[in-house]
């Protein structure tokens, strides 16, 4: 094995360069190393001035999305070894602006977010004393797939959807959306039906299925909004043939 | 904050073969709508006697009119298959608690498709 490998990293900094150029780094190939590790190396020895975001390092905290080879890959969870002997091409997620080198603004992610409402809503909270909202371990697994995203965004990127048309709400809020929906614990259905149901929402998806493909954490949005669909067809229909049935 | 977008390209959808196949079920409504259309065409010809229906089927006999119709019906299997495809995601079932397998969700929709083409194809040829 080589003791070496390139990385070739795409460098955007707006007050040098319109777009972004292409920077070639050597960097020491071992076994245990990232994609990650590498532009930690290139920082730490070869040129402090490469900018990328990262934190936990282990592919929970979904900070570090980046584009690997064409794909939407977490850089921590992508070994240099499996692209020997290189290059390997390190771009920032595409479908997002690029603020400087790897970093992207992720401001409409979070701005969308909120809105589907990704937290227990309950028309009544019972009182501490009265202990937990208990579940069955059945209950359990209707959510438990979606529970696992990390909101890393590698969905939105992989998503030529959400690249056409960017009011899409995208795969990720819409799969944290039904992990509450599902939620056996949660009463909140009603208010996020109107987000979800709405152009922006599950109707903008055309059943591409990347998103699903690119998730690192085998969530599958695909599905999600699938059958989202299926739920707020059948609730049209519903509220067609009974309106005053509706909460 | 001065941000770079990333250009789409014009040939995105050639770059993965999910996005080209994305972009083909986008194109086969087109044909879908046309199947409709000819149906509507056809039923107009029925009810206006034989000689028009006589006329819509020399009509439809004509190799352009074949070729459009022959590629109609490839776009509307593509819809068809991919549609089937995507069920299992869409419909959960449960069956004495316990999920139905995906596999039999699909071969649900092949079926209730081939019970419904036997009985459209019993109907005409009877």
């Amino acid at each position: 094995m080589a003791d070496e490998i390139t990385l070739e990293v795409a460098r955007y900094r707006p007050e040098l360069e319109s777009e972004p150029v292409m920077q070639s780094y050597q960097v020491p190939l071992r076994e245990h190393w990232a994609v990650l590790d590498g532009l930690s190396y290139i920082k730490d020895h070869l040129d402090g001035t490469l900018s990328f975001r990262w934190s936990c390092r282990m592919g929970v905290c979904g900070s570090c999305g980046m584009t690997v080879n064409g794909e939407p890959q977490l850089s921590c969870a992508t070994f240099l070894t499996d692209y020997a002997p290189g290059p390997v091409r390190v771009e920032p997620l595409r479908n997002f602006p690029v603020i400087r080198d790897l970093v992207i603004d992720i401001d409409d992610f979070m701005t969308k977010l909120p809105k589907v409402k990704p937290w227990l809503v309950r028309e009544v909270h019972s009182p501490v004393e009265e202990g937990e909202y208990l579940q069955t371990p059945e209950e359990l697994d209707e959510y438990k797939q979606f529970s696992m995203c990390i909101n890393c965004m590698l969905c939105y990127s992989a998503c030529p959807v959400y690249s056409l048309e960017p009011e899409f709400i995208g795969p990720a809020a819409i799969a944290l959306a039904q992990r509450y929906n599902l939620d056996s614990r949660d009463e909140g259905a009603e208010e996020r039906r109107e987000i979800l149901s709405s152009p922006e929402g599950i109707w903008a998806c055309t059943f591409v299925g990347e998103c699903s493909a690119a998730c690192p954490k085998g969530v599958d949005p695909a599905g999600a909004i699938q059958r989202y669909k299926l739920t707020a067809a059948t609730q049209s229909i519903k509220d067609l043939l009974m309106p005053r049935s509706r909460r | 904050m001065s941000t770079y977008q990333r250009p789409l390209a014009l040939f995105w959808w050639l770059e993965r073969r999910s996005y080209l196949l994305f972009v083909l079920r986008e194109l086969s409504c087109v044909f879908v709508a046309w199947f409709v259309v000819y149906l509507l065409l056809l039923v107009n010809a029925i009810s206006d006697g034989a000689t028009s229906y006589e006329d819509f089927l020399d009509w439809s006999g004509q190799w352009w009119v074949v070729a459009i119709n022959v590629i109609a019906m490839l776009f509307i299997l593509l819809h068809a298959i991919t549609w089937f495809g995507l069920a299992p995601r869409a419909m959960v079932i449960r069956l004495r608690g316990r999920r139905l397998p995906p596999t039999q969700v699909v071969a649900a929709h092949y079926l209730a498709w081939l019970v419904l083409s036997a009985i459209v194809a019993w109907l005409v040829l009877r």
